[in-house]
C-alpha cells in the first residue's frame, strides 16, 4: 500500500473515530505529499462521514459519536476548503436553514448542519426564531437548492405552510426544495403543508439532500443535452 | 415553599420538604404513533389505561398532552382530560403549546391544574398568565425566551425571575410559579447536565420556588437512557427539584426516585421504600403462580 492509500485508510478511520488531531495531522500531511484536496474530501472524508450516518440510522453509533466525528471532518475542511475554492470547485450543493417562528429548539437543526456540511454542502444557518421573510430573504439571495424549515413544537410546524406560501408570494416556490423536520412532524404532515420532502433524523436528511442535490443537476444536464441536441438539429436543417 | 394542585378529590403538595412528585408523562402523542392514531379518531382506551398504569406505578400527577397534528387540539385535549378524569382522581398537569387548547382545559377541568408551561417570551406570558390567573391555576415556567436557551446558569435564573415578576403583575403568588430549569441532553453538550443542575442549585438558593423538568431530555441520543435518567434524580433532586415530568412505569426511574426520597430525609422509616418492595414481591409471587409448572431438572 502507498502511503497515500495509508494515508485515506486512516483519514477514513480517525474521522469515524472522531479524532480530530489526527484527522487534521494526515491532512496536513497528505498534503505536503501532493494529494489533491478533493482526492482527500472525496475518497476519505465524505465516505468516512457516510459510514457514521449509516450506523446513526442502524442504532449502532449515538448522537455523540456523530458529533465528534463531524467535528473531526471540519477540522480537515479548514484546512482543505480555501484550497478547493482556489481550483475553483464548487459545494455539492447549498441549503438555506432555519428553526421556524416562535420556535427556538436548535439541537436538531444543528446536528443536520453539521451532516450537511460533512457531506459538502454549503450550509447557510438562519438561527432561530426566524420568521418567514428571512427564510423568503436568504432564499432570493443564495439561490440554495434546497430551504429547510425545523419545528420541535406542534404549535410552530403549521409556520411550515406559512413560509412556503411566503415563497410563493415571492416567486420563489418552484426555484427551490423544501424540507422539513422536526420531532412531532411527520410525513404525512409534511406533505399536507405542502414541503417536497421530509426527513425524521440528521443523516436521512443529508441523503435525501444529495438526492435532491443529484436530481436538480440530472434535470440540469438533461435540459442541457436537450438545448444541445435542439442546437444540433437546427443546424443540420439550416 | 409550597404549590398546591387539585383534582376534584385529591391533593398534591410539591415542597422541597415533602416526597417527590412524579408527574406521568406518557399521555403524549408526539413520538406515540398508535397513540396518536387512536387519539384522532377518538378511540380513548390507550389513554384510559395509561392513565391507571401510571398511577399505579406512583404517578402523584399525570402529564396530559393531546397535540397530534392537524386536529382540533383544543377540542381533543378537552377529550383526553375527561377520559382520564375517568378513570383516575389525580390532579392534571394541563400539556400544551397551543393558548386556545389551554383555555379550553382550563375551562372544563375540576380543580388547580398545574399549565404546561409558558416562557420568558413577552407575547406568550401575557397571553398564559392572565388565563392562569382567571382559572385560578398554577403554572410550569421554563427559564428561557424569544433569544433561546442560554448556557450561563444565572442568566436562566433572571430569566425565570421576569416570569415570576410577570406572574405577581398578573396577581399570581410566586409558589404557584413551578419553575423548569430547563434539562438539556448531554448528548450534544457533555456540561449541560451540570449547567441544569447548577441552574437549580441558584433557583434553590435564590428564588425558593419549586422546580419541575423533562428529565427524560438528559438521555436523548444515547443508549441506554432509563439507566441515565435514573443517575439524573438523585442528584437534581439534591440541587433543588422537587416534582418531573416522567415515566414511573420505568423501574429505573421509580426506584430512583423512591430511594432518593429515603436518602434525602422524605421517607419516614422506609415506609414508601419498603412498601414498594412488597408490592413488587407480590407481584412477581403472582406471576409465579400464575404460571406454568417449570419443568425441574432430573
Amino acid at each position: 500500500m502507498s502511503r497515500e492509500e495509508e494515508i485515506r485508510q486512516e483519514l477514513f478511520d480517525h474521522t469515524l473515530n472522531g479524532h480530530a488531531p489526527e484527522v487534521k495531522a494526515l491532512t496536513e500531511e497528505g498534503l505536503k505529499l501532493g494529494m489533491d484536496p478533493m482526492d482527500i474530501l472525496f475518497k476519505a472524508l465524505i465516505p468516512s462521514l457516510e459510514e457514521v450516518g449509516r450506523r446513526f440510522e442502524k442504532g449502532d453509533f449515538f448522537v455523540p459519536e456523530m458529533l465528534i466525528a463531524a467535528r473531526a471532518m471540519q477540522g480537515a475542511l479548514v484546512i482543505l476548503r480555501p484550497l478547493i475554492a482556489e481550483t475553483g470547485a464548487k459545494p455539492i450543493g447549498k441549503v438555506v436553514i432555519g428553526t421556524v417562528k416562535g420556535d427556538i429548539h436548535d439541537i436538531g437543526k444543528n446536528l443536520v448542519i453539521i451532516m450537511l456540511e460533512g457531506a459538502g454542502f454549503e450550509v447557510v444557518d438562519l438561527g432561530v426564531n426566524c420568521p418567514p421573510e428571512k427564510f423568503v430573504e436568504a432564499v432570493r439571495t443564495n439561490e440554495p437548492h434546497i430551504v429547510g424549515f425545523s419545528a420541535f413544537l406542534t404549535t410552530t410546524m403549521p409556520m411550515f405552510k406559512v413560509n412556503i406560501q411566503a415563497l410563493e408570494k415571492a416567486g420563489l416556490r418552484d426555484k427551490v426544495a423544501v424540507m422539513v423536520g422536526g420531532a412531532p412532524v411527520t410525513e404525512e404532515y409534511a406533505k399536507l403543508a405542502g414541503a417536497d420532502h421530509y426527513s425524521p433524523d440528521a443523516s436521512i436528511a443529508t441523503r435525501m439532500a444529495k438526492q435532491i442535490v443529484g436530481a436538480a443537476q440530472a434535470a440540469e444536464n438533461a435540459a442541457l443535452t436537450q438545448a444541445v441536441e435542439l442546437i444540433d438539429k437546427t443546424l443540420r436543417k439550416g | 415553599m409550597e404549590t398546591v394542585l387539585r383534582s376534584r378529590s385529591k391533593e398534591v403538595v410539591i415542597s422541597i420538604d415533602r416526597p417527590f412528585v412524579m408527574i406521568g408523562e406518557r399521555i403524549n402523542p408526539t413520538g406515540r404513533k398508535v397513540l396518536a392514531a387512536e387519539m384522532k379518531a377518538g378511540v380513548m382506551d390507550r389513554v384510559r389505561a395509561d392513565a391507571i398504569a401510571q398511577v399505579e406505578a406512583g404517578a402523584q400527577m399525570l402529564d396530559v398532552n393531546a397535540g397530534v397534528p392537524s386536529i382540533d387540539e383544543p377540542a381533543l385535549l378537552v377529550a383526553t382530560i375527561k377520559a382520564v378524569s375517568e378513570v383516575t382522581a389525580v390532579p392534571l398537569c394541563i400539556d400544551s403549546s397551543v393558548i386556545e387548547a389551554l383555555e379550553a382545559a382550563l375551562a372544563v377541568y375540576e380543580g388547580k391544574a398545574l399549565v404546561n408551561s409558558v416562557t420568558a417570551e413577552g407575547e406568550r406570558m401575557d397571553r398564559i398568565l392572565p388565563l392562569v390567573k382567571k382559572y385560578g391555576a398554577a403554572v410550569i415556567g421554563m427559564s428561557n425566551d424569544e433569544t433561546g436557551i442560554t448556557m450561563v446558569p444565572q442568566e436562566r435564573v433572571e430569566i425565570a425571575m421576569r416570569i415570576i415578576e410577570r406572574a405577581r403583575y398578573y396577581g399570581i403568588p410566586q409558589e404557584d410559579i413551578v419553575i423548569d430549569p430547563i434539562a438539556m441532553t448531554v448528548a450534544a453538550d457533555p456540561q449541560a447536565g451540570l449547567i441544569t443542575l447548577e441552574t437549580m442549585r441558584l433557583i434553590k438558593e435564590q428564588l425558593g420556588n419549586n422546580m419541575t423538568c423533562g428529565a427524560s431530555n438528559v438521555s436523548f441520543g444515547l443508549p441506554e437512557r432509563h439507566v441515565l435518567n435514573a443517575a439524573f434524580f438523585p442528584v437534581a433532586m439534591h440541587a433543588g427539584l422537587t416534582c418531573a415530568i416522567t415515566n414511573p412505569l420505568v423501574p429505573e426511574v421509580r426506584k430512583a426516585v423512591l430511594a432518593s426520597d429515603l436518602l434525602l430525609g422524605h421517607d419516614e422509616y422506609a415506609m414508601q421504600w419498603i412498601s414498594n418492595f412488597r408490592a413488587e414481591q407480590k407481584k412477581k409471587a403472582a406471576v409465579t403462580s400464575g404460571a406454568p409448572e417449570a419443568v425441574k431438572p432430573a
